[in-house]
């Protein structure tokens, strides 16, 4: 069953300057699965998630230990292009951050670097098709992308993700900022890609997890506390801990 | 009750405070315009304009030779103050350690209060030696000397307010940039400067209207010779040096006086319409960030 993991975590540690955000982490991403982060706030799901992609490289006074594999390849090796890795692992963000251009532009503007010149128009439509967006924007490509509703940008920050085409997805609370209708929209959505692509996802709410993930992870303080099948989680926990803050009886 | 009082005072006193400098200034627009207008029955304005002769004893006020000389130096000090400008503001925005900015801008900045003057002499001892000796020409005092020297001048404005939207532009653009596999140069490149680019317009028009309107580092380095410049390697006279050199001169109520204050209205207007576009740009940025 080896071929099914898509991203393994090893013994991963972090820090922010002397503080110590990530402790002793191990995990897998399964491929074609959904694997949630869930926890209170400030435990670390956004950290991990970023470490995913090394996004945390961006921030000065970041040291991290410890192996995360991507198609058993350790993407913290000195040889790995973090570029590279980027197109691979792509990432929707918590606050839907399209670019203040026109919605095509946005569509094409990863696909354009990495050298893509010709077919733009029809990737365009495909791509915005696949995130569920097409149809409402299809008469207005040309329009600048702030002009949409909030639920819309965060699915066209999805097709803009797709467009260049990552095996990994990472949601970091794609829906914290969103009412509850483009909510749904985005979950359906999320069940829709995981056929073609492997998710992990932030979220801090538990139905939301329960709801649309495979595998979950609860996260407290920095520690990752319970690993499992979300039914599992949700149902019988291993870890009385977990159990308390599923129930809601936490803190 | 007495702080009611104290209060209306307070807003009182402001409020004439206020008056008195927007009176002053219609004032001198007013007044500015009364005495250059007056040129005007004299000599008609298409003639004043393209005119290429100026004479004053012969009555004869063709302002072309100082409108191009304005233009010429203008023009020069952008084409060297942009590029080099907008690589600082890039540099310092994002990729200069955060220790390295906070030394750098302030100093930059600094630059801007330096006396005019100053930037003149400096201009005349170094920059005009420097084009006659090293580049061999007939002579340094030049169209090249000003055009340099402004842009000395012009640098911190635009540094300074591009830089500043260079980081107002969100994060959160850069990281899903990045996010897609763009390098950092690219997420510059293609995303961060044009979010920034209605403030780096402006600072770059701020700059033209400083560099048409600024006199004293001027005169000291463009040779002031009253003849359509060709190339930035001739003298030349800007409108700002003609106002100077020759309102002493000039018998007040003489053709040659409102002639001058003509000149002014041209230096004026042009400098108004900048201000104006510059404020349209960064509003326009503000309304979108
Ligand atoms: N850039 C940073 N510098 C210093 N500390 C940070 C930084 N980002 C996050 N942290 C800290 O790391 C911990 C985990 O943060 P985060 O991963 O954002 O939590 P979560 O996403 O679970 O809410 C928090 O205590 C937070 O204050
Ligand atoms: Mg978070």
């Amino acid at each position: 069953m080896k071929q099914m993991v898509k991203m393994e975590v090893h013994d991963l540690n972090l820090w922010y300057g002397s503080f110590h955000a990530l402790k002793d982490i191990n995990m897998k991403v399964y491929k074609h699965k959904v694997t949630a982060f869930i926890g209170p706030s400030g435990c670390g799901k956004s950290t991990l998630i970023r470490c995913l992609n090394r996004m945390n490289d961006l921030i000065g006074n970041v040291h991290v230990e410890g192996r995360v594999l991507l198609d058993d390849k350790n993407i913290y090796d000195k040889d790995v292009d973090v570029v590279n890795l980027r197109k691979r692992v792509g990432m929707v963000f918590q606050k839907p951050n399209p670019f203040p251009m026109s919605i095509h532009d946005n569509i094409t503007y990863g696909p354009k670097l990495h050298g893509k010149k010709r077919g733009l128009d029809e990737l365009v439509e495909e791509k915005l098709k696949d995130a569920a967006l097409w149809s409402e924007v299809k008469d207005i490509l040309g329009q600048n992308a702030m002009d949409l509703s909030g639920g819309q940008q965060q699915r066209l920050c999805i097709a803009r993700c797709l467009a260049v085409e990552p095996d990994v997805i990472l949601f970091d609370e794609p829906c914290s900022a969103l009412d509850p209708i483009s909510t749904g929209k985005i979950e359906d959505l999320i069940n829709e890609l995981k056929r073609h692509y492997t998710i992990v996802i932030v979220t801090h709410n538990m139905q939301q997890a329960a709801r649309i993930s495979d595998y979950t992870g609860y996260f407290y303080l920095g520690e990752l506390k319970e690993f499992n099948k979300t039914k599992k989680i949700f149902t019988n926990p291993d870890n009385p801990e977990t159990e308390r803050y599923i129930t809601g009886k936490f803190g | 009750m007495a702080r009611r009082l104290s209060e209306d005072m307070v807003k009182g006193i402001l409020g004439i405070c206020a008056i008195f400098s927007i009176i002053i200034i219609f004032l001198i627009i007013i007044f500015l315009f009364r005495e250059g207008l007056e040129a005007f029955s004299y000599t008609n304005v298409i003639d004043f304009v393209f005119g290429r002769e100026w004479n004053p004893s012969k009555e004869t006020f063709g302002a072309a030779a100082f409108i191009v000389s304005s233009l010429l130096v203008t023009v020069g000090a952008i084409v060297i103050a942009v590029p080099i400008g907008l690589l600082t503001a890039i540099f310092l925005a994002e990729l200069s350690p955060q220790r390295v900015r906070e030394i750098v801008k302030p100093a930059i900045e600094l630059l801007a209060g330096i006396p005019s003057v100053i930037f003149g002499l400096f201009g005349l001892i170094v920059i005009v030696k420097y084009i006659r000796i090293t580049l061999d020409q007939p002579t340094g005092e030049s169209i090249l000397a000003g055009s340099i020297i402004l842009a000395i001048m012009i640098l911190p404005t635009i540094i300074s307010i591009s830089e500043d939207s260079l980081r107002q532009v969100p994060r959160a653009y850069k990281e899903g940039s990045l996010a897609l596999g763009a390098t950092h140069w690219e997420s510059i490149a293609r995303i961060i400067v044009p979010s920034a680019s209605s403030g780096i317009m402006a600072s770059i028009i701020l700059g033209v209207g400083r560099a048409i309107g600024e006199t004293m580092a001027v005169v000291l380095v463009v040779g002031n010779v009253e003849k359509l410049p060709t190339s930035f390697f001739d003298s030349g006279e800007p409108l700002t040096s003609t106002i100077l050199l020759e309102m002493g001169e000039a018998a007040v109520g003489s053709p040659h006086y409102y002639s001058i204050f003509a000149l002014g209205i041209l230096l004026f207007l042009i400098v108004m319409v900048l201000n104006i576009v510059s404020n349209v740009w960064l509003g326009r940025g503000l309304k979108r960030g």
